[in-house]
């Protein structure tokens, strides 16, 4: 379990983290989201005590990272950047990580098959693909057996086949009743993997919410194209409902369902060429509501539908 | 319900620890699975030697023109040492600042996120490491050199005085230059920028010393870091040097004040 309590970190004038109060349960995925730039490495890395926060705190099981006995026992971390000396052996590398904590050697033998890095295994690092030094980075963080495992952007920049097994072994860990915390500014990966989303923009808190409400809340419109649209306007015309027109012909109705616009159409005698319901991607979900952060502070999925409204 | 068992990973878990003993094995490890650690100090090593050889054959060699040696035996054959320093001065920054260059302290500092362990282990260990491979080339010149000197009968014992310190102190001036230069590099974090301090407090400060007035000077010029480390190479009492011991104790002082330096910095600073 992660607790983090008004979390702030402060680079000269810039504020990367600003105030993040957010809790990780145990035994799920939970996703870490926000754009490029928002302050989700600067999060992670002061969960692992690489950086001191500028005020506020945060805890893994309990307590600081770094007042843990054996911190890898703990948490295992997969860092954006890479850790790695580029000059050493991957197995030496896991064998010096692991003397630290007094991991026996077998533990290494092991963590290099579940990786499938064994061929490659005495080779310089340096050498590596990309893919092959995240795999690395998995085995560094699985060494101690970690009870929790936090990935930074583990995807980023890797082929399909690279990213169908992280996506597995992600999968896999957290059916195992691990704590997974992995970020990343692609929502469709979250949506394929993580059971929660904390989502951040900013530095900052936007939403702390499980996929299937996230899911639920995102924006439903609906498309009409028809040749009396300034009519179909003003008949659809209520409190909730905002229309807009992308084209002299073409109306985007939000705030109606499809049967609804359907109905109101015929009792006004207008001839539609088109209806066409649009259930907005998650994706678009996510950007609509990463866009302009300052507007958007709810925590609550309530909220979120309110705010998907208003845009 | 099911029983979970507690007790064997319980039993594990008491064993799976950080202790300071298992950070210096770990950068034991380290040390040796880097091809570019063992060059270095081979270099080093082969410095010190080659040219304390080198030294004693052209000054036989000389010998047969001049009839006397120019220097007394004992500091030329461990002159190697002056080059030698920056081999494994250079060697005691990239052990730390190799790390920072490649990513691999973000690894360090989360399997032991004290920290300070990770420091005192990295100079113990490179302590003795560069002790023992200084202290054995500084043998290996001096008794190699003079196995060369001895064919015209002008060589050294180490039983003559003085000889033995000048011979050990050569090995541990190299030693305390390499832990300066992890220090440096503690601090600085940046191969070029450390090595670059490192070389211009070694070399460029005793070059500036000397345009100082000359009153000054002789307050000021043997205080200086190399100056006074070096003052325990030497097998005469010279005037312008401290005591050999002293001039020692004061460059391993302005070491360790270097050290305490990247402490403070190494706990407080971000990863």
């Amino acid at each position: 379990m992660i607790e983090a309590h008004g979390l702030t970190k402060r680079y000269g004038d810039k504020l990367a983290v600003d105030d993040l109060t957010f809790t990780v349960q145990p035994g799920m995925v939970t996703g870490f989201l926000g754009p490029n730039g928002s302050g989700k490495s600067t999060t992670i890395r002061m969960i692992m005590g690489l950086d001191a926060p500028t005020a506020g705190s945060v805890t893994v099981n309990g307590r600081p990272y770094a007042e843990h006995a054996a911190p890898l026992r703990e948490v295992g971390a997969l860092l954006e950047a890479r850790a790695i000396h580029t000059g050493r052996s991957a197995y030496s590398h896991l064998l010096a990580l692991a003397a630290t904590t007094g991991i026996p050697r077998r533990r290494v033998d092991e963590v290099v098959d579940q990786v499938g890095l064994r061929e490659v295994a005495r080779k310089r690092a340096g050498g590596f693909s990309l893919g092959m030094g995240q795999r690395l980075g998995i085995a560094s963080a699985l060494l101690g057996d970690p009870a929790t495992l936090i990935l930074d952007e583990p995807v980023n920049g890797l082929d399909p086949e690279g990213i169908l097994w992280i996506r597995n072994l992600l999968k896999a860990l957290a059916a195992e009743g691990r704590t997974i915390f992995v970020s990343s500014h692609l929502m469709s990966e979250m949506a394929l993997t993580a059971d929660q989303l904390i989502i951040v923009g900013r530095g900052r808190l936007i939403a702390d919410v499980s996929v299937a409400e996230f899911t639920r809340a995102s924006r439903h419109s609906v498309r009409v194209r028809s040749p009396q649209a300034s009519v179909l306007r003003d008949a659809l015309a209520g409190p909730e409902v905002t229309v807009s027109t992308p084209a002299l012909d073409v109306l985007e109705i939000d705030g109606l369902d499809s049967e609804t616009v359907g109905r109101i159409a015929a009792e006004h005698g207008v001839m539609l060429f088109e209806l066409v319901p649009h259930t907005a991607s998650l994706e678009e979900a996510f950007m609509e509501l990463t866009s302009d952060d300052v507007e958007f502070r709810a925590t609550e999925a309530a909220d979120l539908v309110g705010a998907g409204r208003r845009a | 319900m099911t029983t979970t068992t507690v007790a064997a990973p319980d039993r594990t878990a008491r064993n799976i620890k950080v202790t300071q003993g298992r950070v210096v094995n770990s950068e034991w490890i380290k040390m040796r699975s880097l091809r570019s650690t063992r060059y270095t100090l081979i270099a080093s090593i082969a410095i010190t030697v080659g040219l304390g050889l080198l030294f004693a054959s052209f000054a036989v060699a000389r010998l047969n023109s001049t009839g006397h040696l120019e220097t007394d035996p004992v500091t030329l054959t461990l002159r190697g040492a002056f080059l030698a320093q920056l081999a494994i001065g250079v060697l005691g920054v990239l052990l730390i600042t190799g790390e920072y260059s490649t990513g691999m302290i973000r690894a360090t500092m989360s399997a032991v996120p004290r920290r300070l362990p990770v420091l005192w282990a990295k100079l113990g260990l490179f302590a003795v490491v560069a002790a023992v491979a200084s202290i054995a080339a500084a043998f290996a010149a001096f008794l190699g050199g003079q196995a060369i000197l001895s064919s015209k009968h002008v060589g050294a014992s180490l039983s003559d005085p003085g000889v033995l310190r000048a011979v050990i102190g050569t090995g541990l001036y190299l030693a305390v230059v390499g832990l300066l230069g992890m220090a440096l590099g503690f601090i600085i974090r940046n191969t070029a920028g450390a090595i670059t301090t490192l070389f211009g407090i070694l070399l460029i400060l005793p070059v500036l010393g000397e345009v100082l007035p000359a009153s000054w000077a002789s307050h000021v010029v043997p205080y200086l870091p190399s100056n006074a480390g070096q003052a325990i190479m030497q097998l005469h009492a010279d005037p312008n040097t401290l005591a050999p011991w002293t001039g020692f104790a004061l460059f391993v002082g302005y070491t360790a004040v270097a050290v305490a330096v990247a402490a403070v910095l190494v706990k407080r600073r971000d990863a």
